[in-house]
């Protein structure tokens, strides 16, 4: 490795903010416009893709859970909430959640984000797990960029106090004295460094999911601002718990989808989830037979057909199937549009056709630990959205992401305004040195994409939804491998435009110390509940009804 | 399996443009930004294009030629034939198939 000294007359572009957003999905967007209306004068919202167009929200082509309707009340939603939890939700989070994520769809109703309608009020669907019909959605499978693109145009009408950049990816946190004064990124289409001063910073990065081969989100999910909340001094809760969505599409091929699909089929439709002998089969792994209804949480779900698989009678790729051939042609094309001629172009015909499901990396429960103001235990750090640990304990309830981001993020960029009101130290360069460093770092040539994909191997042979000891251990041998063979400067020179092998490398740095996270917790938990569930350790215990916070300590992950 | 034989513009601004030619096997059905991501897997992780969504079409970034013809790499299906794949032609060139398409007021100049 060689580490090049930066010239003084190279100093690297600096900004300052008010505030800095780091990620521009439901979370990263609302924060933005509520800390510009709480009075913050400048914030700068950056994302690693583009604004508004990465992440999970734009992914998310499903309902959305709020209370919203006449007979429904949030206390209602906060029960199913803490139910999925499994005992471990943070019931002040999950409170703010359902509450404020109630206020925020209203909101986003009067930024013309388009909720579906039924007579007076929204249109609705009940989800698994929730006690009513309480999912809006915004139709034909375009919730999620309907909420992105509802955010991105309240952002552009609050003007110039948000300043919006995409393609920055935050490499590390600056921190002096114990507290977060701003970042280092590298502008991804450039290749150059650069420095940001903020009194306070949010990181809206969402999670983690692209550690599995699997996923169901954007290709940047890449658990990132757990790395760098880790890496400034926060604690994490909960990393064990990644929820998998039990009926992620498998086969055929489909293109220009959404692999999360068939969810709000099952919600409208039903549908019948069968093994490869065309049986129904949910009720012999705990769950109740569902006579054509979609009523198995994820858990379960996932649970029952991995065990299937497991038992030898899965589908011909490895999952379930899924049918909906005794649905009538019309109620299909009533229910489902313009989807249903995007499924002919893939050759897919649901009246004759069953597809292909299996579990699928989609979210994850733990992450950062935050107070009631989203406060991490950092000054000058908050964190909003999925990178938040604590709401959804150890299950998440269906429909509950988009409004944890919407609210989360109101939330942060409130208490943002006000921290930033009072000032903070000013920026000190010296502090951002070790990151700049490794920025101007030239490693050796490396086929980083192949790593990345290794990881995700990994990840999904031994920390899947099902975990053992030995797999476990397994999983650490192989990534502490993994970790020394990338090791500490990034291939290539700096200053290349979109270099995608260097931008792996930086990824696959914070990658590992979540995914070393996960495993640690996971090897820690010896007990089976809710998304993590121990082959080893079946039943749930209540001496384990705790949550797992962890920290790092000279640069590894400890149990705190 | 069929095979598809890709024809990719390399380099950046002011390189001399050529065309890298890449045979690989596919399984019907998969779409061109498949083949794109399974060439830095296995081949060459130097090839440069733009995507965030994995295949559901919802990011819009995996713009590019395809022929001479605007299309979503996630969309665009391969076919058993030689392809050819250009950067946008009206955007600024990052590098291979990269180009800069975010709108200005959303750069960092």
């Amino acid at each position: 490795m060689r580490n090049s000294a930066i010239p003084a007359s190279n100093q690297p572009r600096h900004f300052t903010a008010d505030v800095l957003i780091i990620g521009a999905g439901a979370a990263g967007m609302y924060a933005a416009i509520e800390a510009a209306r709480q009075g913050a004068g400048s914030v700068l919202l950056l994302d690693r893709s583009l604004i508004g167009r990465g992440g999970a929200t734009v992914m998310a082509q499903m309902t959305v859970a709020a209370a919203v309707g006449p007979d429904d009340d949030w206390r209602h939603h906060l029960a199913d909430t803490l139910a999925a939890g499994r005992g471990l939700c943070d019931p002040a989070l999950a409170a703010l959640l359902c509450e404020v994520g109630a206020e925020c769809i209203l909101e986003m109703d009067r930024w013309k984000v388009g909720w579906a309608r039924a007579g007076t009020g929204f249109a609705s669907v009940q989800a698994p797990g929730h006690d009513r019909a309480r999912c809006v959605y915004v139709d034909f499978l375009s919730t999620g960029p309907a909420v992105s693109k509802a955010l991105r145009a309240q952002v552009q009408r609050v003007g110039d106090a948000i300043r919006r950049i995409g393609e920055m990816l935050v490499t590390d946190l600056v921190v002096q004295d114990g507290r977060v004064t701003g970042a280092v990124a590298l502008h991804v289409a450039s290749g150059a460094p650069l420095t940001i001063a903020a009194p306070t910073t949010i990181i809206a990065t969402g999670g983690l999911t692209r550690l599995y081969a699997r996923n169901s989100a954007s290709a940047n999910m890449s658990g990132d601002g757990y790395a760098l909340a880790m890496r400034a001094g926060a604690t994490l809760l909960d990393m064990e718990f990644v929820q998998f969505f039990p009926i992620g599409h498998l086969a055929p091929r489909l293109i220009g989808m959404d692999p999360i699909m068939w969810d709000p089929f099952r919600y409208k439709l039903g549908g019948r989830l069968l093994n490869g002998a065309m049986q129904e089969f949910v009720e012999r792994w705990g769950g109740d037979a569902e006579n054509g209804t979609y009523s198995t949480t994820r858990d379960l779900a996932t649970h029952a057909i991995i065990k299937e698989v497991e038992a030898g009678h899965g589908s011909p790729n490895g999952g379930a199937w899924l049918s909906f051939t005794h649905v009538p042609a019309a109620e299909l094309r009533a229910a489902f549009g313009p989807v249903i001629d995007k499924l002919a172009a893939n050759g897919i015909d649901l009246t004759r056709d069953c597809i292909e499901v299996s579990p699928i990396a989609h979210y994850h429960m733990g992450g950062v630990r935050v107070d009631t103001a989203m406060r991490t235990d950092v000054p000058g750090l908050l964190c909003a959205g999925e990178a938040v640990g604590g709401a959804n304990g150890a299950n998440r309830l269906s429909g509950n992401a988009i409004t944890e981001a919407l609210a989360f993020g109101r939330l942060a960029g409130a208490e943002a305004a006000r921290q930033a009101a009072e000032g903070a130290p000013a920026f000190d360069v010296a502090a951002a040195r070790p990151a700049l460093a490794l920025l101007a770092a030239e490693g050796p040539a490396q086929n980083t994409a192949a790593l990345v994909a290794r990881l995700q191997h990994i990840m999904a042979a031994d920390v899947g939804p099902f975990r053992t000891a030995a797999g476990l251990a397994r999983a650490a041998a192989a990534l502490a491998a993994l970790r020394e063979e990338i090791g500490t400067a990034p291939p290539g020179t700096p200053g290349l435009a979109h270099d995608l092998v260097r931008l792996d490398w930086l990824d696959l740095r914070q990658m590992l110390l979540v995914a070393k996270s996960v495993v640690l917790a996971a090897t820690a938990r010896t007990e089976s509940r809710g998304a993590h569930q121990r082959e080893d350790f079946p039943e749930m215990s209540p001496s384990w009804e705790r949550n797992l916070p962890l920290r790092l300590r000279a640069g590894v992950p400890e149990l705190a | 399996m069929p095979t598809t034989t890709l024809h990719i513009r390399r380099g950046g601004p002011g390189e001399a443009p050529r065309h890298d030619v890449f045979e690989l096997s596919f399984e019907p059905g998969e779409s061109v930004l498949d083949a794109l991501r399974r060439l830095r897997i296995g081949t060459d992780p130097t090839l440069a294009f733009r995507y965030a969504c994995l295949n559901a079409n919802a990011c819009k970034e995996c713009m590019m030629l395809l022929d001479g013809k605007v299309i979503y790499a996630c969309t665009a299906r391969l076919e058993a034939r030689d392809m050819r794949l250009d950067p946008l032609p009206n955007k600024t060139l990052l590098r291979d198939l990269a180009t800069v398409i975010a709108p200005p007021d959303e750069r960092l100049d």
